[in-house]
């Protein structure tokens, strides 16, 4: 049938009239998509930032829930059962040289991970963020002095201070929380100074300051908002690279001291037994790289959606 | 830009001295005596090795002494060899960590900035996804998980490469490329992302319509400017390395530097801790303070001296 050239005749009872209210023509349809309503919806159309996030909550549950799946514990000695290899019935991740579960070793290695990484956000989110936007907020003298003492914290290398920190206290979770603690949040707060010195000279901190708002309400209304992502990002950098510390602090001996486990120090046993017992590496290390990895991805995915302008 | 390079110079210096002072106070509060086994020493004789130690001396006079002789380049003398030189020790084991983190560049170098070309010349093909891929892998998988992996894998199974000691080149060939991963994943992401901008720049549009060749495009226009923030990466890298070596150095028992204070570290033996810590802090402190200065003569408009605007 040739329908190209089908003439239609149109007449009146085809259409009809849409009743539209003039107070119908005034609404706004939706709810208005704010900044992080936006950022939420970019994100989600990044599968594999999604997948990461999924990865991270996963590995988060498992670290809590996992040693709790297995009638065993992660610091019970059983000679008899040493090196028992991985499997499905017995001891899901094998067992190490006095028979421990490495399925509970490698979930309770995990949580020390994830302390670090918790520390590490605390850290910049509340001591970066505040330095860093007191510093650029008053500007002059008292930036001056704020910053020649980041330059000198920055300066010191944070193996030194870490190795110093283990030396004189016992090598542990509390000389790992001192060291990263006193240096951690250094780079964030350089980096909040940096935005809100720039922030400071827009117009719309000036029209609030014009209208009298007092400082608490600059800080904690116009600048911190606007420049809260820009940490966000930098957290999902900072935070691989404070769990690598542990982990390689850990792996020389300077980090978690037995029994208690770190992924770092399962790792180095793994790699002294790895000629015959490939798995005590495998598990640890396998953990140790999907969180990074994972961080990183999700940290892509973040930037890509907080920061459009950053898109490649 | 003469004033800006002063300054940073003097706060470079300031710098080190708090690390320095803080360092050696810090070493006093340690717990212990340098004086092993000091139980089976008569009197006499610890005082003996205390005074060859100068540790007989008041604090403040001990410290005057140190910084006096650091001054000179002399940092005092090992607990564990016997009274050698730490300065001696040190300069006997530096050049082959020098040797391995040399190394480790350059392949990184060569290998980033070819998987970095390609990704950006063939943005969103498969190669640019293998490249990111690799570069992912590279930046997340730690140093001490590929070591003992390279060890077991070319080294035990293949019978490649040696897994330890160092007498031969042959021997640093598996340290170096554990080591190159990280910087050859850095140097990938980075050039294909300073890349991407400059091609996408006015000037590379107008070489294109002047009818130049796509080679002559990359390698004249593209490649050049894409290598100007290159050289400001560098340098953290090359510090960030200094960790790196650490590993290596004590997973494939190389005698290097870093091999040295990690087994200082457990022997306790103060003035090699001491002494590294100062040339490490150095090296941190001045490829800072060089990439600060160039980041000022690259890029005039990043200038940091301008702290107060």
């Amino acid at each position: 049938m040739d329908t190209s050239n089908r003439q239609i005749t149109f007449t009146p009872d085809l259409f009809e009239p849409v009743h539209r209210s003039a107070e119908d023509a005034e609404k706004i349809r939706g709810a208005p998509v704010g900044f992080w309503g936006d950022a939420w919806r970019r994100l989600k159309r990044n599968r594999l930032a999604v997948a990461a996030g999924c990865v991270i909550i996963l590995i988060i549950a498992l670290a809590f829930v996992g040693p709790w799946l297995t009638p065993y514990t992660p610091s019970e000695q059983v000679l008899e059962r040493q090196y028992k290899t991985p499997s499905l019935s017995g001891f899901w991740f094998g067992t190490d040289e006095f028979g421990r579960s490495m399925f509970d070793r490698v979930w309770v290695g995990t949580r020390v991970s994830l302390y670090i990484a918790a520390l590490v956000t605390v850290m910049d989110m509340c001591v970066g963020m505040a330095y860093g936007a007191l510093s650029g907020y008053y500007g002059g003298r008292v930036d001056n002095v704020m910053q020649r003492i980041v330059e000198i914290l920055v300066g010191i290398p944070i193996l030194i201070v870490a190795v110093l920190t283990m030396l004189i206290l016992k090598p542990g979770i509390l000389s790992l929380t001192i060291a990263i603690g006193l240096t951690g949040w250094t780079s964030s707060a350089r980096l909040i100074r940096g935005q809100v010195l720039r922030l400071k000279e827009q117009e719309f901190f000036l029209a609030s300051r014009s209208l009298g708002a007092n400082t608490f309400r600059l800080i904690s209304k116009h600048l911190i908002p606007n420049v809260f992502y820009i940490l966000i990002i930098t957290l999902m950098y900072t935070v691989p690279t404070a769990v690598f510390f542990e982990a390689f602090l850990s792996f020389i001996g300077l980090g978690i001291q037995p029994p208690a486990a770190s992924l770092g120090a399962l790792i180095n046993d793994g790699a002294a037994q790895m000629r015959f017992y490939p798995y005590m590496l495998i598990f640890p290390a396998a953990v140790l790289v999907t969180i990074t990895i994972s961080f990183r991805l999700l940290g892509d995915g973040l930037r890509d959606a907080l920061d459009p302008r950053m898109r490649q | 830009m003469l004033k800006y390079t002063l300054k940073r110079l003097v706060n470079a210096f300031v710098v080190l001295f708090i690390i320095t002072t803080a360092t050696w106070f810090l070493m006093q509060l340690l717990p212990g005596s340098p004086i092993q086994n000091s139980e089976k020493l008569t009197p006499e004789q610890e005082a003996q090795v205390a005074e060859q130690y100068n540790l007989d001396e008041p604090l403040p006079v001990q410290y005057a002494l140190y910084m006096s002789g650091l001054l000179r380049g002399d940092l005092g003398d090992s607990y564990q060899f016997g009274g050698r030189s730490v300065t001696g020790i040190i300069l006997e084991r530096l050049p082959v960590s020098i040797f391995l983190g040399t190394q480790a560049i350059i392949v990184g170098l060569v290998v980033g900035l070819f998987l970095g070309i390609v990704s950006a010349l063939k943005q969103n093909s498969i190669w640019d996804s293998g490249a990111a891929f690799l570069a992912v892998l590279g930046v997340s998988v730690p140093d001490f998980v590929l070591a003992p992996l390279a060890q077991y894998w070319l080294g035990l199974k293949l019978g490649i490469f040696p897994i330890a000691f160092f007498e031969s080149w042959w021997h640093s060939v598996l340290p170096s490329l554990v080591l190159a991963t990280v910087v050859a994943a850095v140097i990938a992401t980075f050039t294909r992302t300073e890349m991407l901008e400059v091609l996408g720049q006015d000037y590379v549009t107008l070489a294109k319509a002047k009818g130049l060749s796509r080679l002559a495009v990359v390698l004249r226009h593209v490649l050049r400017n894409s290598m100007i923030p290159l050289v400001t990466i560098m340098l953290p890298l090359t510090a960030a390395l200094v960790t790196g070596v650490l590993i290596v150095e004590t997973v494939f028992s190389i005698p290097g530097l870093g091999e040295q204070f990690v087994r200082s570290i457990f022997e306790k033996d103060f003035p090699i801790i001491m002494g590294t810590t100062i040339l490490f802090s150095v090296f941190f402190v001045a490829s800072y303070l060089l990439q600060d200065i160039l980041y000022g003569i690259i890029d005039p408009r990043i200038r940091v001296a301008g702290n107060r605007e």
